[in-house]
């Protein structure tokens, strides 16, 4: 598998070279949510704002107001977490075109509680006029920002940094508002299960399918990069056709984020499938490595597997060595400015 | 000692007749606007036109450069933005046309909504009829104004909000290259609030001089004395020491009041400090000490008083 390195910090000095409307905005975290090119390449639209959120947000609301595009770069717990009023009526209320770039979802970052964006995409979709998106490999990276060029209103991206695997054909862009097609056993039949992953759980679920499809169950495997608006038509027909039924994965508790959009798809439709949502439940999580955490809340490979084999009543005795291997990140990598 | 002596700071040239007589006109007009509507809906923001009176009289009549137009009837609610409404609120017609040589003018507590709709129509920018819009449902002239009310340009109703928004369009007007400025109407209670410091350091830190903020300080808050709920003093220690150009002025003298709006920017935010009394030109009021903020009639004879006293202004 290809690994990447600082790929949206390449990826902005390149698709921002002639637009000089777009202004990065900085809250003390320049290298470690990798603007740091793009501050050396254009200083002069680089705005740095310390450590002050609050500010940052409804700032960012009056430059959108005067026709600039301001691109907030923090970790995503200070986005949502910190300044979620200013967020909320300065920039989502008015409906401003400002990209709000929250990096370190979930349990990949070992800094704790308070730097784990867990909640983010519960938040940010139940909010009005909030496109919500979300990156999980090197091509989304690189794709993103075209994909959402042009929404009017104010977009939220769920941020990936350091060394990034590339899952998706470098030529298949990221399309909005799209779900992504990782493997499809019957196109246009019927198949056992139907997955829907995101984020960083694509790659765990990628291991998973290839495992359980070796054992003869047949998969339809479906990514999601847009929250909100959510295709859930098309959802809805890979629910449809799920044999046993369907299991939602996600770096995120599984309360307002995949799990919950896919059960409202299936909810509203009255279709009588199971759903089983893997992610967190209900709990806060502690700072240790990507993989711990992942192993310990049940996000991997193996916790796919395992709640397959409950769905289908069946036991495929795959043993962690029969899922390809894990990727273990480096803790300190020159991919990444701190070990956090 | 940043607080620069005023008298020595040139006024702009006025017309024949005197812009403070026009002022003066102007500030009584919004007190008698305002108590009209608080006796009509029996209770209201009222001290907020005592206080705020000649700082709004003194923005509109000298300090603020605003295209010219006709007054205006509020138009109907026209719906939250959303994907098919965004841009130019609607309110920001009251202030004429735009232009990169105009100001803007935000008022950050829509608390003070009905104070500015009564500066709006006494400065001609409003149809007086507006104001019978005033708190009706399916209208703009909201009780604490939105960014589709009259004269109001973005969401404020949070307190400390309205200065972080406009100082990032005042960042941005400068780096266009326009020479308006942006003027800002604040209340002390934002100074408790984490945000207003925020940005007083960001826009001291980005020399944002063209912009200028007016803190109407008259030391009442919802809870009664600001000294009691949450002291801010000392404001002006505090202002200059985030590195603001400070003057603290009386909020009723007009030449106070219009005098730090006409210094050529030096890199620093404006910040006027203007000492309000919350019961000028209503003594009566002061019996409700240490509760300002929403003013309801305790009892007939109460309401009558306060007739009586409108029919006297």
């Amino acid at each position: 598998m290809e690994i990447l390195s600082r790929v949206h910090a390449k990826n902005l000095v390149r698709w921002a070279k002639d637009r000089p409307n777009v202004l990065v905005l900085s809250a003390d975290l320049t290298s470690s949510t990798e603007i740091d090119l793009f501050k050396d390449a254009y200083p002069d639209r680089f705005i740095s704002l310390g450590v002050a959120e609050q500010n940052m947000l409804s700032f960012a609301g009056g430059l959108a107001r005067e026709g600039f595009l301001p691109f907030i770069h923090t970790f995503a717990v200070f986005i949502y977490r910190r300044a979620y009023d200013q967020m909320a009526m300065s920039v989502a209320y008015p409906n401003m075109p400002v990209r709000m770039f929250g990096f370190l979802p979930g349990i990949t970052s070992p800094g704790g509680a308070s730097h784990q964006a867990i909640e983010d995409i519960a938040m940010m979709r139940s909010l009005p006029n909030m496109t919500v998106v979300e990156v999980g490999d090197a091509t989304e990276i690189e794709t993103v920002l075209d994909a959402i060029d042009g929404v009017p209103g104010p977009v939220y991206v769920r941020m990936l940094r350091g060394e990034v695997p590339r899952l998706f054909d470098a030529a298949v862009p990221m399309q909005l508002g799209k779900l992504r097609s990782v493997a499809n056993d019957n196109p246009g039949g019927e198949i056992d299960l139907t997955i829907f992953s995101s984020g960083i759980c694509t790659e765990e679920a990628m291991r998973a399918t290839q495992a359980l499809r070796q054992r003869g169950v047949s998969i339809r495997h479906l990514h999601v990069s847009t929250h909100k608006p959510f295709a859930s038509e098309a959802a809805l027909e890979a629910v449809a056709t799920a044999r046993y039924g369907v299991i939602s994965m996600e770096n995120h508790v599984i309360t307002g984020g995949l799990g919950s959009a896919v059960a409202e798809v299936i909810a509203e439709a009255g279709i009588p499938k199971r759903l089983v949502r893997i992610g967190l439940r209900d709990t806060f999580v502690h700072g240790a490595s990507r993989s711990y955490l992942m192993k310990e809340y049940g996000l991997d490979a193996p916790a796919l597997v395992r709640e397959t084999e409950k769905l289908l009543h069946a036991k495929f005795d795959i043993s962690e060595c029969d899922l390809a291997a894990v990727r273990i990140e480096a803790v300190h990598s020159d991919a990444k400015a701190e070990a956090l | 000692m940043a607080t620069q002596d005023i008298a020595e700071l040139e006024l702009r040239p006025t017309a024949s007749t005197s812009w403070q007589d026009e002022a003066r006109r102007v500030a009584r007009g919004i007190r008698r606007r305002v108590l009209e509507h608080v006796i009509l809906n029996k209770g209201g923001y009222l001290s907020q036109a005592c206080s705020a009176g000649e700082i709004l009289a003194t923005l509109y009549t000298n300090v603020l450069n605003l295209g010219r137009v006709k007054p205006l009837l509020p138009g109907p609610f026209p719906g939250v933005p959303g994907p098919n409404y965004r841009g130019l609120s609607p309110g920001t017609a009251l202030h004429g046309p735009r232009a990169p040589h105009f100001d803007r003018f935000i008022l950050s507590p829509s608390q003070y909504a009905l104070i500015l709709y009564a500066a709006l129509v006494e400065v001609g920018r409003m149809a007086p009829e507006g104001l019978l819009d005033f708190n009706r449902d399916g209208g703009t002239v909201e009780m604490i104004g939105a960014e589709h009310s009259p004269g109001h340009e973005l969401m404020s109703g949070s307190l400390g909000q309205g200065l972080s928004q406009a100082s990032g369009i005042a960042y941005a007007r400068k780096r266009k290259g326009e020479t308006g400025r942006v003027w800002v109407l604040m209340s002390d209670g934002e100074f408790q609030s984490g945000q207003t410091w925020e940005t007083l350091q960001a826009m001291s830190f980005h020399k944002i001089d063209n912009l200028g903020i007016y803190v109407d300080v008259n030391g009442h808050q919802c809870d009664g004395r600001m000294n009691q709920t949450m002291n801010i003093e000392p404001l002006e220690k505090r202002v200059e020491a985030f590195g603001c150009r400070t003057f603290r002025v009386d909020g009723h003298d007009l030449d106070a009041l219009a005098a730090p709006a006409h210094l050529l920017p030096d890199g620093r935010p404006i910040v006027v400090l203007a000492m309000t009394d919350t019961c000028r030109e209503m003594e009566i009021l002061r019996v409700n000490a240490p509760k300002f903020h929403y003013f309801r009639f305790k009892d007939e004879a109460e309401y009558r008083r306060y007739q009586d006293l409108l029919a006297s202004l």
